[in-house]
């Protein structure tokens, strides 16, 4: 079982990031169970999405306390929340900010890539919503997903001038990571 | 099909298979996508009926009653303070025996003001006279639709069926369903037939008022009926595996490693999958711990639960709600099944969890079967945060 755990700001698509992730593990055959926790349930309160996937139905239904993956796709949560919670010890984390965010620091096989999702999107998709380079990132860090089942579920949710924008995020965000010197997936 | 679905966006394609004639809803919370989704198919002509947006639950209540009292299979959804707020025609719905259907979302219920889940708002209409069903999994959401109408609608039961999901849990949670084909529900669930309905060609009145002389009959033929629901959900299940493939046994309760089990855990709805993980756990450490899952709260199957426990010397009953001042709403029919019996455990303990949302982890389950020991509890609350307790006004 693999567990995904997504910090965001309720309004920046945490929901439909859970989705599309879940969609890419979905035709890869997998059984998954995506669901959000709400805090305050107001646009721009914190909140969070998870994904947690098996290869049988998954029947778990609390929330993700020590997940293997953690997206952030807002860095302004860091100042407020321990986002790395639980992170297991050779853990994977994925966080939309500027290269000098600064981190916390992690245990010795924990990986934390920062990816300027919100400028990538900018460029690509003209809205800062990183989601779709977080997701390449993810595709990329992790080698959980292959670029191309990703490319698939973006076609499926998104259709013309929406569609080209959020490929090109997806690849951005995929050859971001590539090109990192500690990128590749252990 | 197997597709990945929300689930309330899975129910409203199973709404959708059902063909309702009449959908009404109040579309402003609390209310889930499985209303925005079906105006959407309404809007696109993929299903003929007619969506009716009202002013209030107590109107989209009162909608429904009218489309099913005209002959129409009518079908809403609601959940929390709109549930309540529907109360009132609830009850008239049941006494003039529509056999409408209902999702509700299973949510809390204010003051305070809380959205999350839990299951307080459906229990809070069990005496109603509706026939209650509650699901583990959005597959279960989806096959309580078909198995709700088909119940409802048989002429021999004639009483309407409340579909309960958990809010949030089941409602937004993606998963893998399995969505059936038209034709496989056709052949499962025909057109609706009514016994009776209002028709300017043959009047007729319906939910007149009844003295003395009457009232009471009304009362005890919804009684008798639930009890002819017991036996009828057994026959349904069989119906429903021959055309559908899946077996929900006698639908009435899910045995989970009860069989040799020396300590089981009696709960409802989607917290039965953390608890069938603990299982798995605890029988990989050699411990003979197991579950029995409630589907049919109302009718309340005793006799069934009776059989299924009755050599167990140790239960646990988990409840998501309350009844403030008596007993937990399911750990008393649980005792209930017992009266006059006699076998019975030892102990039966009785625990609250995941009220107004409060995530119920393996960690709660685990700690329910650590508390499950010689001496028995009652209304023992989980994860409950004594510091909280201590505050007081003014402080």
């Amino acid at each position: 079982m693999k567990e995904i755990r997504i910090h965001a700001r309720a309004g920046q698509g945490a929901i439909t990031t859970a989705a599309l992730l879940g969609y890419a593990y979905f035709l890869k055959g997998m059984y998954l169970y995506a669901f959000p926790h709400f805090g305050a349930a107001r646009m721009g309160a914190p909140m969070n999405a998870f994904v947690r996937v098996d290869s049988k139905p998954v029947r778990l239904r609390s929330q993700i306390y020590e997940p293997d993956y953690v997206l952030i796709v807002d860095p302004t949560l860091l100042r407020g929340y321990n986002c790395f919670s639980g992170l297991k010890d050779n853990g994977v984390a994925i966080i939309s900010g500027k290269a000098d965010l600064e981190l916390p620091k992690l245990k010795a096989k924990q990986k934390a890539f920062v990816v300027p999702a919100n400028d990538i999107a900018m460029k690509t998709i003209g809205r800062p919503l990183g989601n779709t380079t977080l997701i390449g990132a993810f595709a990329a860090a992790t080698g959980e997903l292959d670029l191309n089942s990703v490319f698939e579920v973006v076609k499926k949710r998104f259709s013309g001038k929406a569609l080209e924008g959020n490929l090109e995020a997806v690849k951005q965000g995929y050859d971001f990571i590539k090109n990192q010197p500690t990128a590749a997936p252990v | 099909m197997k597709e990945l679905l929300e689930g309330s966006r899975a129910v409203a394609e199973a709404v959708k298979l059902c063909k309702p004639g009449v959908i009404s809803a109040y579309p402003i919370t609390p209310q889930t996508h499985i209303v925005e989704e079906l105006a959407q198919i309404v809007a696109n002509a993929e299903l003929d009926a007619q969506f009716v947006n009202v002013e209030s639950e107590h109107s989209a209540a009162s909608v429904v009653l009218g489309g099913e009292a005209a002959g129409v299979r009518s079908y809403t959804a609601s959940s929390s303070q709109g549930l309540l707020l529907m109360g009132e025609v609830i009850f008239n719905i049941a006494g003039m025996r529509l056999p409408v259907v209902l999702t509700d979302a299973n949510r809390s219920i204010s003051a305070p003001i809380n959205i999350w889940n839990d299951q307080q708002d459906s229990i809070a209409l069990r005496d109603a006279g509706w026939i209650q069903l509650y699901a583990e999994n959005n597959q279960e959401s989806v096959d309580f639709h078909f198995i709700a109408y088909r119940l409802g609608e048989d002429k021999n039961i004639m009483l309407p069926v409340m579909v309960c999901m958990d809010g949030f849990i089941l409602t937004h949670g993606l998963e893998v369903v399995d969505m059936p084909e038209q034709e496989k529900v056709d052949k499962f669930l025909p057109a609706y037939k009514p016994l009776y309905k209002l028709d300017t060609a043959e009047p007729m009145s319906l939910g007149l008022l009844a003295g003395p002389d009457y009232y009471m009959e009304t009362r005890y033929a919804i009684q008798e009926t639930m009890d002819k629901v017991l036996d009828m959900l057994p026959k349904i299940s069989a119906e429903f595996k021959g055309v559908f493939g899946r077996d929900y046994k006698d639908l009435l309760v899910e045995e989970y490693m009860t069989k040799d089990a020396e300590k089981v855990i009696v709960a409802m709805g989607s917290v039965c999958g953390t608890i069938k993980e603990v299982i798995d756990e605890q029988r990989a450490k050699g411990k003979k711990v197991g579950l029995l899952k409630i589907i049919s709260f109302r009718p309340f199957p005793y006799e069934r639960v009776y059989e299924a426990l009755k050599n167990v010397p140790k239960v646990a009953v988990l409840d998501k709600s309350v009844s403030l001042g008596a007993h937990a709403p399911i750990a008393t029919e649980i005792k209930t099944a017992f009266c006059g019996k006699k076998k019975m455990p030892k102990v039966i303990s009785s625990f609250v969890a995941g009220l107004g949302g409060r995530d119920i982890t393996l960690e709660s389950v685990r700690e329910v079967l650590r508390r499950l020991n010689q001496r028995e509890v009652c209304l023992d609350f989980i994860d409950l945060k004594p510091e909280l307790l201590k505050e007081q006004y003014g402080e």
